[in-house]
């Protein structure tokens, strides 16, 4: 009894996460531009969104922001976890201080501080202010994820390496680099998800004229919704459902193996 | 002994299609140190967690002091556990977490005090009241989650694999401390292990498991001496098993060479086991014992050596405080007392559970 | 600890970082602080942090401050069971059914407030199914309640993740622990349950109240432009009206609450340990 109540519980609450989403899915093949009638299945929608430009652009502007950060971001934050090693404990938590200032802040403080530097310095904002905001916000989750692995590190491992003849380049990349690599995986696909993701501080680090998905979705949503946005839903539901189950699932057929 | 506190009856238990326990009945004397000795899955921890009352058995019944508690839950009965790796609220002092199961029971502030300050007497850690859990040392822990338990006075301490975590010498150490415990209580211990050396060295009742079933039970001298089939002497010590035939009573044919022995009624030229512990093969001059062998290797272990000596096809393992250098010939020699002669497993069913560890 | 040969190659290594910190977090920061703290003619005020408490913009702080609550609210109380729920099914690691309730999280954010305006809209989905079966219809949209719906719906996953694995991690032995020692099935939880998953719930109320009372686009897209919060004036006073001043101002009001946030968030979980 208790079990069929809590199985119940469980699928409310998802029936409340996806229903909604499965809505606009199905309005996303409706013909009627209407929400409120069916008007047949169509694909126009799609047709119409694959042809637009804007969304085409906004799209190429998404993904290679989210790639850049997320590389940048990467080798910053990966590179300071290792130095991190080397400092003495007052700095290190001093950099640790400041590291979390953008995550425990709220993002619009944060996308409001990285304009008003923006303006200050005369830096037409655009592509390349974007990319330093998401950069400097993807290092903490970075460092986030491989701070844990290098505490962790065998150094003894190294030391053996050394001891056996490796010179100490050799023996970090033999020894010490394969045991925080996970880490820095984790970092860099959790740094491209959030750079997707993020609008707040995109709205304020953008300038005007220059789009990412989630600031054409705003627009637009001020604007009224097109059943083209619908479509574009669909697309990136689907998309994210399958990177998220690969990302989800690769984990454990690595530990399946072993 | 006394009279029984627990019975288990025709207790079966399955997870997942996969069956457990196997039509298990026990009984357990009150004011005894009874412990569950098995490896692990042998159903050991299974049989303390329906003890206890986490667990329900599938069929089969719990009686309790004569009353029946298989469906009570574990809050209501007079029985108290000590568990794997502690479970210490570490949210929580030691002296809160040892009045936890006080404070429920709605007993006074004054006797609460007492009873903390007595129970932390009697695990030596007297002070110890404001400290948090995760200050302590494994061994420190052990003796909070032991106090914890015994301030509510059970009349039975389950005990599960307590001192699994500890280092060596604070194992001994406990071993100790645990059977003074056990006396000063006057209360009932029952004990899950799969160390061998920790069920000798403390019990009163030994219940050897493996496979959902029991093995054997008994004293620890007789579970260590007479052994029931070659699961018992495999698990229990070093040992010697060898299949022979029985020739007729009290006389044995082992290696093709005929030894004396005591037991009786195994029947005329019938295949059997023997197991004969290493401290009872006896190293004499070559003929001077049954059959003679070359020592092949030797181990200095402290208090006595280990050799290992090949006769008639079989590499024996004996332990002697004289040493026989390696290579040398000598005789072996069995007094009849030491030879313990068990039957050989009938169905595959009971091979089964010989083969295993 | 020889994997560097000197404190300063080390500390060379870590300079990169040093100096983006300083140039994109730390001197931002001043930069608000600065401008809050001034006039437009460069004088030093508290005008700008003062004028919160103006009627338009302290009603719109204290609606920020209600509707953040209930909405923290409202998710701990689904998530708490939902996390009970499947941490007693003892799931391994990533299992299928735990990454089905965090997955929206990662769905865009506008996208998922966006299906809510579709749904509550006046001729939207709902009420369409609501007229088909001869129901009174809602009117929801543009109000306080459609704004609590998207915060709950946008920011649950961030409530769940924390307290399924808070309560995931305790020890299965420490329940049967209480249980051994005599404590029901509501001692267990008041005494046992709950201060053990104190942290993850307190991490959940940071992960969601923070982002529910600073929101802008939750109350734009289901509030129509009538219902402001605080984080909708703030966007105004920065997009619209170019008060970078007033902006900033307000700015550190919103960051104050962030920090009280955190104090009492780091006095419970010493409470807790205590």
């Amino acid at each position: 009894m208790r079990k069929v109540l809590e199985r119940i519980y469980l699928a409310i609450i998802l029936i409340f996460m996806y229903a909604p989403i499965l809505t606009l899915i199905v309005l996303s093949f409706n013909s009627s531009k209407s929400r409120a009638k069916w008007g047949g299945f169509t694909l126009k929608w799609y047709i119409n969104l694959l042809s637009d430009e804007a969304v085409a652009s906004a799209l190429f502007n998404t993904l290679s922001i989210a790639v850049l950060a997320t590389i940048f971001s990467t080798i910053i934050g990966t590179f300071t976890c290792i130095a991190m090693i080397g400092l003495s404990s007052k700095l290190r938590s001093i950099i640790m201080g400041i590291t979390n200032i953008p995550m425990i802040n709220a993002d619009i403080v944060t996308g409001i501080s990285l304009m008003l530097l923006f303006r200050f310095l005369h830096i037409s904002t655009g592509f390349t202010t974007i990319l330093l905001a998401h950069i400097t916000f993807n290092i903490p989750f970075v460092m986030l994820s491989v701070m844990p692995r290098v505490k962790n590190i065998n150094f003894y491992v190294y030391e053996a390496a050394l001891d056996l003849g490796a010179s100490r380049p050799y023996a970090f990349f033999k020894t010490i680099l394969p045991d925080i690599v996970p880490g820095i995986v984790s970092g860099a696909l959790m740094a491209f998800t959030m750079s997707l993701d993020d609008f707040i501080i995109t709205y304020f680090t953008k300038g005007s004229g220059f789009e990412t998905l989630s600031t054409l979705i705003y627009n637009e949503v001020k604007r009224g919704i097109q059943p083209e946005i619908y479509a574009l839903s669909a697309l990136i539901f689907v998309v994210v459902l399958v990177l998220l189950m690969i990302v989800y699932r690769a984990p454990q057929a690595k530990t399946k193996e072993k | 002994m006394s009279k029984d506190l627990i019975t288990l009856e025709h207790i079966s238990k399955s997870y997942d299609g996969q069956l457990i326990l196997d039509d298990l009945s026990l009984s357990i004397y009150e004011n005894s140190f009874v412990t569950l000795l098995g490896p692990s899955g042998c159903g050991k921890t299974t049989t303390l967690r329906i003890i206890g009352g986490f667990e329900k058995p599938d069929q089969g019944r719990v009686i309790f002091d004569g009353q029946d508690i298989t469906n009570l839950a574990p809050n209501k009965r007079q029985l108290n556990t000590v568990f794997q790796k502690y479970a210490l609220f570490t949210h929580m002092t030691i002296a809160e977490n040892i009045a936890f199961g006080l404070k429920i029971k709605n007993k006074s502030d004054s006797y609460i005090k007492d009873k903390i300050k007595y129970a932390l007497k009697l695990v030596n850690l007297e002070g110890f009241e404001n400290r948090m859990p995760d200050s302590l040392s494994g061994g420190q822990q052990q003796r909070i989650a032991i106090a914890r338990a015994i301030v509510n006075e059970p009349k039975v301490l389950l005990l599960d694999e307590p001192l699994g975590a500890l280092d060596l010498k604070m194992r001994q150490d406990m071993q100790y401390e645990l059977k003074r415990l056990k006396d000063e209580l006057g209360i009932t211990f029952i004990y899950v292990t799969h160390d061998q050396e920790e069920a000798l060295t403390m019990s009163d009742h030994i219940v050897v498991m493996n496979q959902g079933y029991i093995q054997q039970e008994g004293s620890p001298e007789k579970i260590y001496n007479e052994p029931e089939n070659a699961f018992v002497a495999d698990f229990i010590g070093d040992s010697n098993i060898i299949r022979s035939t029985m020739i007729r009573d009290e006389l044995v044919e082992i290696l093709g060479a005929k030894f004396a022995c005591v037991d009786k009624g195994f029947g005329e030229n019938k295949p059997v086991d023997v197991v004969i512990r290493p401290e009872d093969v006896e190293l004499v001059a070559p003929d001077a014992g049954t059959i003679n062998g070359v020592v092949t290797g030797l181990t200095f272990k402290g208090v006595h050596y280990e050799m290992d000596v090949e006769a008639n096809g079989y590499e024996w393992l004996v332990h002697s405080t004289k040493l026989s250098e390696v290579g040398s010939n000598v005789g072996i020699k069995i007094d009849p007392f030491n030879i313990q002669i068990m039957n050989v497993p009938a169905s595959e069913d009971e091979e089964a559970i010989s083969e295993t560890v | 600890m020889k994997l560097f040969k000197s404190k300063r190659s080390a500390g060379l290594m870590a300079s990169p970082y040093i100096a983006w910190a300083i140039i994109f977090i730390v001197v931002p920061l001043c930069m608000v602080f600065y401008y809050g703290l001034t006039s437009a003619d460069g004088g030093f005020t508290f005008d700008n942090i003062a004028t919160i408490m103006k009627p338009g913009y302290i009603k719109a702080l204290k609606r920020s401050i209600v509707l953040a609550i209930i909405s923290t609210l409202v998710c701990f109380l689904l998530s708490y069971p939902l996390g009970m729920i499947l941490a007693s099914m003892k799931l391994k690691k990533n299992a299928y059914i735990v990454t089905l309730f965090i997955l929206p999280m990662w769905m865009n954010f506008l996208l998922r407030t966006l299906t809510w305006m579709t749904l509550l809209e006046g001729k939207g989905v709902i009420n369409t199914i609501l007229e088909f079966l001869h129901l009174p219809t809602l009117n929801i949209i543009n109000t306080n309640g459609a704004i609590v719906l998207g915060m709950v719906y946008n920011f649950l996953p961030f409530m769940i993740l924390p307290i399924y694995n808070a309560l995931n991690r305790i020890d299965e032995n420490v329940i049967n622990a209480a249980r051994d020692l005599g404590a029901g099935t509501v001692q267990t939880f008041l005494r046992i349950t709950l201060p053990l998953s104190m942290p993850g719930i307190l991490s959940g109320i940071t992960m969601v109240f923070i982002p529910a009372l600073t929101t802008f686009a939750i109350s734009t897209m289901l509030g129509g432009s009538k219902i402001l919060l605080i984080g909708n004036i703030i966007e105004q006073e920065f997009t619209q009206l170019y008060d970078w001043h007033l902006g900033s101002g307000l700015s550190i009001v919103l960051m104050i609450f962030i920090i009280l946030n955190m104090i009492i968030e780091n006095l419970s979980d010493n409470g807790g340990n205590n």
